[in-house]
Parts: structure tokens; sequence; C-alpha cells
């Protein structure tokens, strides 16, 4: 018996040591090699194509199929459920009370029972459709691809679409997820450990030099981990030394594509665990700009830190995300204006995810880190713009605020992103007080001129 | 989202015991926002649930089953709703409400809030939900209703008793002084002074009386509510429209 298994033993182990090899060469030849020189073999665009026209049919199979058998497909709603008319509080007031009255006009500006009519149908009307609620969930998609997760309508139609779908599954745990956590590592690995080999070296252009092309090959491997098919536009406005770089956020990917192609200094809270081990390891190599805990209470400090970078030439821009939370990516969000006080050039980029491939928003209260990369990794591939924008700086008479909201609308504009003023803090916390009172006062003045005394 | 629905009105349906009377004011409820087709919500819950079958049965007994699970107006409230539950329990609390920034900046807001929750409960379901809203349906495309008991949610006279209850907090049928102060405050804020707030609401309270006509007491009944309204295109100004 013992024979018999041994050549058999052997065979399997020859085997699968060919496969191994096999395995590793192509990961080699096809991605990591590529990754260090910065070139494509255009593979993944390839990729994307294939896709495309797969989604495609299995979206006119669903709509087929949904007429034969009569129901109604749920499209799922993109900008807003009701007809919402921007007028404004006196105008809507004035009109409830016009149609309500007996008297003229002029001495109509007293306080009528009818005015609430005014205030419970815009409350109402908030409680069935809000600007800011639905920028904090995945954005809803028209087409199907293929994921059960981000589908509403998908019922058993056809036996040949589901076993599209279970193709898909299969390809994407049982080939893609496992290569793309392989490359996740290597790519993290080799980070750490080259960046701390350079951190042995002295101070000077070689280490400069060297740590730019590790940083960028190890963020190259990154995003192929990621299948992460990047375009990048007005690549001559790319951010320089002492500058700025300011971009609207909606994952941690955010930085693996940016940093892919330009160096960045980093900017961030120390965190335990594998994340301060990489920010541990990347700083020995060149300055980032990370803070502790504490640190990051106390504004001043901060933006001195920030300051002294920016004045320094030899060190490499900075990368903030001033809206301080992830968003989904079909607004901007208020930007903090700390990184706008500086005094620094500010070069603006927009980056815009393609949802057809894979969401990318992070929403961080249902999914937490590994949850949210394993959920990146089984997606068919991540598929973004990037535009650097021409750089801005503050104008005289411009304030801080100012500076942020002009910056904003450039990007918001270049993404094709809707503009909103309203607070991304707003995800945690309450609004405060003072949007009460602004209305409050508005109503008031409207009521102003009949500031007379009752005379019995 | 259609199986969503169904999943919840399934648990729904088992929470409730199913009592016959509270079939009939749950699927009344859903009658409430009628722009829909007759689609049979029957065929569907037999299909994905056979263990609700006995409720299936009291269910298809009932005239007319005026649910729709299609593309409708009450299917994109279903969905607001579970995105306003965001933990997923099946109902909305007042934190809820509170979370949407836009309810939290009107002056009324937490008056709005609190005509979703019967007096006692804390807590919202989705025919509550429906019902509430129900009150601000566009009137445009009604159509004749057989077996229609009640008087619909969007009929003027309802409207008015939702805004009448706004100021009524206490439900006793009058809108008292101290709560038309009340209203005046929330909806003015600190802007104006005490005497000020009084004046106005001495003002308001003389011309609601003079224009009803009747009993000259400290309060604004119902009936002289609705007198001072007349002239007022409730319809309109209650109306909200959704997009196709």
């Amino acid at each position: 018996m013992e024979l018999f298994f041994n050549p058999f033993d052997n065979l399997l182990c020859i085997l699968l040591g060919i496969s191994f090899t096999v395995w590793f060469t192509l990961l080699l030849v096809f991605i990591i090699v590529p990754a260090i020189f910065g070139v494509s073999f255009g593979i993944r665009r390839l990729y994307m194509k294939t896709l495309l026209k797969i989604f495609e049919w299995a979206t006119l199979r669903i709509e087929r199929g949904a007429k034969e058998k009569n129901h109604h497909l749920y499209k799922p709603y993109s900008n807003a459920i009701i007809a919402r008319e921007p007028t404004s509080l006196e105008e809507e007031i004035k009109e409830i009370r016009r149609s309500g009255s007996n008297k003229d006009l002029d001495s109509a500006s007293e306080f009528e029972m009818s005015d609430i009519f005014y205030f419970a149908r815009r409350g109402v009307e908030s409680i069935m459709d809000d600007e800011v609620t639905k920028r904090f969930s995945a954005e809803e998609l028209e087409s199907w691809n293929l994921l059960t997760r981000s589908n509403n309508n998908f019922t058993y139609i056809s036996l040949r679409l589901t076993v599209l779908w279970g193709l898909g599954l299969l390809i994407r745990y049982g080939f893609l997820l496992p290569l793309r956590v392989t490359l996740a590592f290597t790519g993290v690995g080799l980070l750490v450990f080259l960046t701390s080999v350079i951190g042995l070296l002295p101070n000077g252009r070689m280490k400069n030099f060297l740590s730019e092309k590790v940083h960028l090959m190890c963020y190259r491997i990154c995003v192929r981990a990621l299948t992460a098919i990047i375009t990048y536009h007005d690549s001559e406005n790319k951010p320089k030394n002492g500058g700025i770089c300011v971009a609207n956020h909606t994952s941690p990917i955010d930085v693996i594509i940016l940093a892919s192609d330009g160096c960045y200094a980093m900017v961030g809270q120390i965190h335990g665990g594998l994340m301060g081990v990489i920010q541990r390891s990347m700083v020995k190599a060149c300055p980032h700009v990370w803070f502790e805990r504490s640190e990051v209470k106390d504004r001043h400090l901060v933006a001195k830190r920030l300051s002294d970078h920016v004045q320094d030439k030899s060190k490499l821009p900075i990368l903030i995300f001033p809206e301080g939370t992830c968003i989904n990516n079909t607004s901007v969000m208020m930007f903090k204006k700390g990184s706008f006080e500086i005094g620094a050039t500010v070069y603006p980029v927009a980056i815009k995810y393609d949802p057809r491939f894979g969401d990318a928003f992070w929403n961080s209260s249902k999914f937490g880190m590994v949850s949210y990369l394993l959920r990146m990794m089984s997606s068919w591939a991540i598929v973004c713009s990037v535009w650097y924008l021409p750089p801005m700086s503050r104008e005289e008479g411009e304030d801080a605020v100012q500076f942020a909201n002009r910056v904003k609308a450039a990007i918001a504009r270049q993404g094709g992103l809707v503009d909103l003023l309203w607070d991304g803090g707003l995800k945690r916390e309450k609004v405060k007080d003072t949007f009460k009172e602004e209305q409050q006062k508005l109503y008031s003045k409207m009521l102003r001129p009949s500031w007379t005394p009752l005379t019995t | 989202m259609e199986t969503a629905l169904i999943k919840y009105l399934c648990r729904f349906i088992k929470n409730k015991n199913t009592k016959t009377d509270n079939l009939i004011l749950f699927r009344y409820s859903f009658t409430e926002w009628p722009d829909v087709k007759e689609s049979s919500i029957e065929a569907t819950f037999l299909q994905k649930s056979s263990r609700h079958r006995l409720m299936l049965s009291s269910l298809t007994q009932s005239a007319v089953l005026c649910v729709s699970v299609s593309s409708s107006h009450l299917l994109r409230l279903y969905e607001r709703f579970e995105s306003l539950d965001r933990e997923n329990r099946g109902h909305l609390r007042k934190e809820d409400f509170q979370a949407v920034r836009e309810l939290s900046m009107n002056p009324v807001g937490d008056r709005i809030i609190g005509s979703f929750f019967s007096p006692g409960q804390e807590t919202v379901d989705f025919p509550s939900f429906v019902q509430v809203l129900a009150h601000f349906r566009h009137t445009e495309n009604d159509r004749i209703r057989d077996g229609a008991q009640k008087e619909p949610a969007n009929s003027t006279a309802r409207r008015l008793k939702f805004v009448f209850q706004l100021y009524d907090q206490d439900r006793d049928g009058k809108i008292s002084r101290a709560e038309l102060l009340q209203v005046l405050r929330e909806m003015l804020g600190m802007q104006v002074t005490e005497e000020q707030l009084q004046s106005i609401a001495e003002r308001a309270i003389q011309e609601a009386n003079q224009e009803a006509n009747q009993d000259k007491d400290d309060a604004i009944s119902f009936d002289e509510f609705r007198k001072s309204m007349e002239k007022v295109n409730i319809d309109h100004k209650m109306s909200i429209r959704f997009l196709e």
C-alpha cells in the first residue's frame, strides 16, 4: 500500500510545486513588475470593457423578464422623490395670507393662524426627503452589476441570469479575492520592509529618490490588489512641494489612488495595530505628519505643524481631506477651514468613482474597516477618474471660509457632484441651534411692522 | 424593495397576533395612499412565507387588497422609512426623526414629530407613518374607491384637524391662550419680548372670536379655527407632489 502512495504523493507534490511556481511567475510578470515600473499591459481595461457588456446584457434580461411577468421594475430614485419649490419663507407665507385674508395686504403683516401651514409643510417635506441623510448611504444603481448587494430587483428571472450570477460569485470569491489578498499582503509587506530599510540611510538626495520609488511601487501594487482602474486627467496640475493637496473623501482607498500617482506627505492620527506599524515605518523614509490622539484636539498645534511642513520646500505636498468624513460620492459637503488658513497654495483634486463596478463608499456606521476591505476586494473592480485642478490661492479680502467654499465649488463642478453647504459632521452630531434661530429671525422680521401694543 | 416590504408586512402581521380587526386596520392604513394598482399581494405572500397561510386566508376574505408592491409612492415611502430606521428595528423612534437635519432646523419640528406618535406611544410603525404622511398627499389622481368607509386623510377637514392638533397639544379640542403662546414662542424664539408675544396672541384670539361670532372665551375652538381658514387654499398648501 505504501509503495502505491509514495509515487502518487510525489506526483502530487510535483504538481503543486509546478502550479505554485507558474502562479507566482504569472503574478510577478503581469502584476508586480509592471507595478514597479509603472507600466500597464492594458489587461484591466479589457476586463472592464468585457464586464460592461455583460452588465448591459444582464440588465436587458431583467427588464425583459419583468415585462413578461408584468412586474414593474423598481427604479431607485437618484435625486429627489418629491417636488420642492425653492420659494422663500416670506413669499410662501404672504401667499398663504393673501388667499386666506379679507384685509388688504398692507396691514396684513401680523401673525396669522395660517402661518403654521408653511412650517408644517416644510417639516413634512423634509421627513419625506432631505438633502443630507441620503448622502450617508450608498448610491443606488440603475442597471444591475451582478452583485446582489446592489440590486433590489433581483428575483428569479431566468436560468441563464442566475447561472451568470453564480459564475460571477465563483470568479469573484474563488479567484479574484485570493489573488487580491495575496497582492495586498505583498504590497503592504514590501512597504513596511523597504521603508524601514531606507530609513537606515543618511538623509540626502539618494534617500528621497529611493523613498519616492518605493512608495510609488508599493502603492501601485495595492492599486492592483483592488483592481482599481484609474484615469488621471490634467496631470500637469499635479501638486508640487510646499503645497497642500485637497480632495473630496469617499473612502480610505482615496489615499491609495492619489498616492500611486505622486508622492505626498500624509496627515493623520497615529493608530495602534497594523496601521500604526505602517505609519511608523513610512515616516522613517520620508516626513509625514502624524499626530498623537491628544494633539489632534489642539488646533493651534496642528496648524503650526502643518505650516512648518509647508514652508520647508524640500518636503512633499500635504494630502488632506477637508470634509472630515466619508461621503457617498454624490455630493461634496462643507470643507473645514483649518487647512485653508495656513496660507499655502492649494491644489484641488476631484475624485469620482464609477458605481457600476463596485461601490467604494465606506459607510462607517454599517461596516468596519476589515469587512469594508473584503467587500472592496470581492467587487468586480474599482473604477474612478481623478482630475487635477489648477492651483488656487487665497485672494485679497477673502477669508478662509470663502476660500474653502470656492475650492469646494470647483471640485464639485469638475467631478459632477452636488455642492452642499451642510457639514459632514452631521453624520454623527445634531444640527446646531443657530440654524433654527435663523428661521425664527426670518419669520419675526415679517411680523415686525406690527409692533404696536393693543388698545382695547 | 418589494421583497423587503413584503417581509416587513409578514413580520408586522405576525406581531399583531392575527386578530382580524388589526388586519383590517393594517390593510386600511394602506388605503390612505391609494395610487395603487390592485396587484395581488396574496400570491406573493403565498410564495414567500407559507408560515403565514393562516393569516392569508383572513386577508383574502377582506374585500379589496389595496397594497401595491410595484413601483409606487408607497414603495418610495417604505424606502425612506427604512433609511430613517438606521438600526433596522422595524419602527421609528423620536431620535430617528430628529436625525433629519432640516427637521431640527424647523421651529415647529418637535410638534410635527409629536404628531406621528399617538399619545402614550414611543414608536411609529410603517402603517402609522403612512397614515400621517397621507394628510399631505396630492389630491390630483384620486379615484373613487368602492367600499371606502372613511373619509380620506387628505380631505380638507382632516387636513385642518391635523394642523389644529399641531396647535392643540393636549387634544382637548381648544387652542388655549397658553398653547398659542407656546407655539408663538417656538416660531419666534428669542427674537421677540414677552409683551410682544402676549399682544400677538391677544390679537389672534380676538380675531378668531370676531370671525366666528361665537362665545368670547379665551380659546380658539376647532370651529372657530375652521372658519378663519375658510379662504385659505388648504389643498394647495398642504399637497406634496411626488416626482415620477
